[in-house]
């Protein structure tokens, strides 16, 4: 079932870098789905489309569609906060708001208009189990957000986007500020998290996009050059860039 | 080579150190000269005479208690046009404005920043006066309400300029985290881009007010400079006179080392008192605020 159809995709920020070329592609739920490729090849560019985060940008053509269970949420009439909220992203820096750990996390819902103390709490317990971080953090709740480690923090973002009941997670290197000890719990978390959510992951290696796609996609300056089964592109691509990019020829 | 590079950096050091150091002494020397010449009025003058309410050196009362509560009422008149406007222009320009406009907008309040406290003094007796003590129908429109309003004025420029550093430091990553949890733009100002730049906020009002207690000319101009004891809402409208329009307008006539004299150097201690009580209250908070995201972050 693909949750995403992306159709024709093109966009050009305002001071000409043209950083998405005619991308189409579909995006399946309940799997992760590895965007891929050197710096500059759109992927950021291609995340923040599917939560309209570019509206804040400096965007000057966008250019085909977007569609998230059938509509197009490129269309200007789209509720932009309420995509948001079904789409959640994490970053690759990890952002906590300055405040604490439990606010940080009940944030997103109060914003949505959740007043009730029992559902905030039930949404704190339940996002932070799920970001594999509860049992860190679980008696300090009130501390600074900013006092937890970097991977605690990335975690914390992590279940900070999961307190809202997303349909779709987004994440941008979220690992890449990470030791390998973080990196594997955040991928832990994320192979268990897809049976219940649609992923897709911008990886900081191949050797990560290796590890954790189900479906990948490789991007290079704005085109979408291959796009398939994880195992098929890792093993046998077809294109010769990404085989080159693979094993390490250049990139 | 190595030789003459070695003295010059032994010169540039030195060169910094004194002027430091020289600023150090300049405010002792001041600090020094303003108690010898404002001590002695204890001395000279009853503390019920100065406490009173009279400020009529003529006759030898020099009650300071109105023109305490002139400064204060004319200073707090001017924080609560600044701080919410100033505030607000500097949300807008940071957060709201699109880029052209605020490439207008940012030279136009340093520009008016720049402008001569006498200028606006003037046009405060010319135009908003007059314009004050008909549309609100006062005996004068010389009162410390016209006095607060013009001096809002000119701490507006630097309450914007001040805090919208702060909230253009406030990292972009901030404001995308908030957006992508689904605030609106409006939210995530005032839930976490404000919050985030607190401190320089905060260091913003305290210079906008430290400038507007200081103020002279403005004052001395539109206030109407009447030393009656302000502590009534009804005391805005009419005219009070601040401490530092007695010291100037008085100074240049009384005879050195009279009583007038060494009372009007007292109020400059007064001053010297209040303006260092809200410096340290400013300092410390934002102080605090730094130690505290020191002590989280290490
Ligand atoms: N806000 C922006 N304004 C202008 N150009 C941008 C902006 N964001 C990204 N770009 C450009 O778009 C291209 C793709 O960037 P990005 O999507 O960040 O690539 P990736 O995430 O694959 O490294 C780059 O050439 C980048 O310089
Ligand atoms: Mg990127």
């Amino acid at each position: 079932m693909n949750k995403i159809v992306i159709e024709n995709l093109s966009l050009q920020y305002s001071d000409g870098t043209e950083s998405l070329r005619n991308v189409s592609m579909e995006i399946p739920a309940n799997a992760i789905t590895v965007l891929f490729g050197p710096a500059g090849g759109g992927k950021s560019t291609l995340l923040r489309c599917l939560n309209r985060l570019n509206d804040l940008a400096d965007v000057e053509v966008v250019d085909g569609k977007v569609i998230i269970d059938g509509e197009n949420i490129l269309d200007p009439k789209t509720d932009v906060i309420a995509l948001r909220r079904k789409v959640g992203m994490v970053f690759a820096r990890p952002v906590v708001l300055p405040m604490s750990i439990r606010a940080n996390l009940t944030y997103g819902l109060e914003l949505a208009g959740e007043k009730r103390r029992s559902k905030l709490d039930e949404a704190v317990e339940r996002s932070l189990k799920l970001a594999a971080i509860w049992d860190e953090v679980k008696d300090r709740l009130d501390d600074p957000a900013i006092a937890l480690s970097g991977g605690q923090q990335q975690r914390l973002c992590l279940a900070r986007a999961l307190a809202l009941q997303p349909e779709i997670i987004l994440l941008d290197e979220p690992t890449s500020g990470l030791d390998p000890l973080s990196t594997g719990k955040v991928e832990a978390a994320l192979q268990e998290l897809k049976k219940d959510y649609t992923i897709i992951l911008v990886p900081h290696s191949v050797q990560q996009a290796g590890r954790t796609a189900d479906y990948a996609a490789f991007f290079l300056q704005g085109e979408l050059v291959e796009y398939g089964e994880g195992s098929v592109i890792f093993t046998a691509p077809k294109d010769k860039r990404t085989e080159d990019y693979i094993t390490g020829r250049f990139g | 080579m190595e030789k003459s590079l070695n003295w010059r950096e032994f010169v540039i050091t030195r060169a910094i150190k004194a002027s430091g150091y020289s600023a150090i002494v300049f405010v002792l020397l001041i600090f020094v000269f303003l108690m010898r010449e404002g001590l002695p009025a204890l001395g000279e003058v009853e503390a019920g005479n100065l406490l009173s309410i009279r400020w009529y050196p003529i006759e030898e009362m020099f009650g300071i208690l109105p023109l305490i509560t002139g400064s204060i009422i004319v200073t707090i008149g001017a924080a609560l046009i600044a701080v919410p406007f100033g505030i607000g222009t500097a949300v807008f320009i940071s957060e709201i404005a699109p880029r052209w406009v605020r490439e207008i907008l940012k030279p136009l309040v340093e520009l008016l920043g720049g402008l001569p406290s006498v200028v606006l003094g003037f046009l405060g007796i010319l135009v908003l006066s007059p314009f004050l003590r008909v549309f609100l129908d006062l005996p004068t429109g010389l009162t410390a309400f016209t006095g607060s309003l013009l001096l809002g004025g000119i701490a507006v420029p630097t309450v914007v300029s001040v805090a919208e550093d702060a909230l253009d430091a406030v990292p972009r990553a901030y404001r995308e985290g908030a957006w992508a949890l689904g605030a609106t733009r409006w939210q995530t100002i005032w839930r976490v881009t404000l919050p985030a730049a607190r401190s320089g906020v905060l260091t913003a009002v305290m210079l906008g007010i430290g400038r507007a207690i200081g103020e002279t000319m403005t004052v001395m101009m539109v206030t109407g400079n009447a030393p009656v004891l302000a502590l009534k809402l009804g005391s805005l409208f009419s005219p009070v006179r601040t401490m530092t329009a007695t010291i100037a307008a008085e100074m240049g006539e009384v005879a050195n080392g009279s009583t007038h004299y060494h009372v009007l150097f007292f109020i400059g201690i007064v001053l010297f008192l209040i303006s260092l009580g809200v410096n340290i209250a400013a300092s410390s908070v934002v102080f605090r605020a730094k130690k505290r995201a020191e002590r989280i972050l290490s």
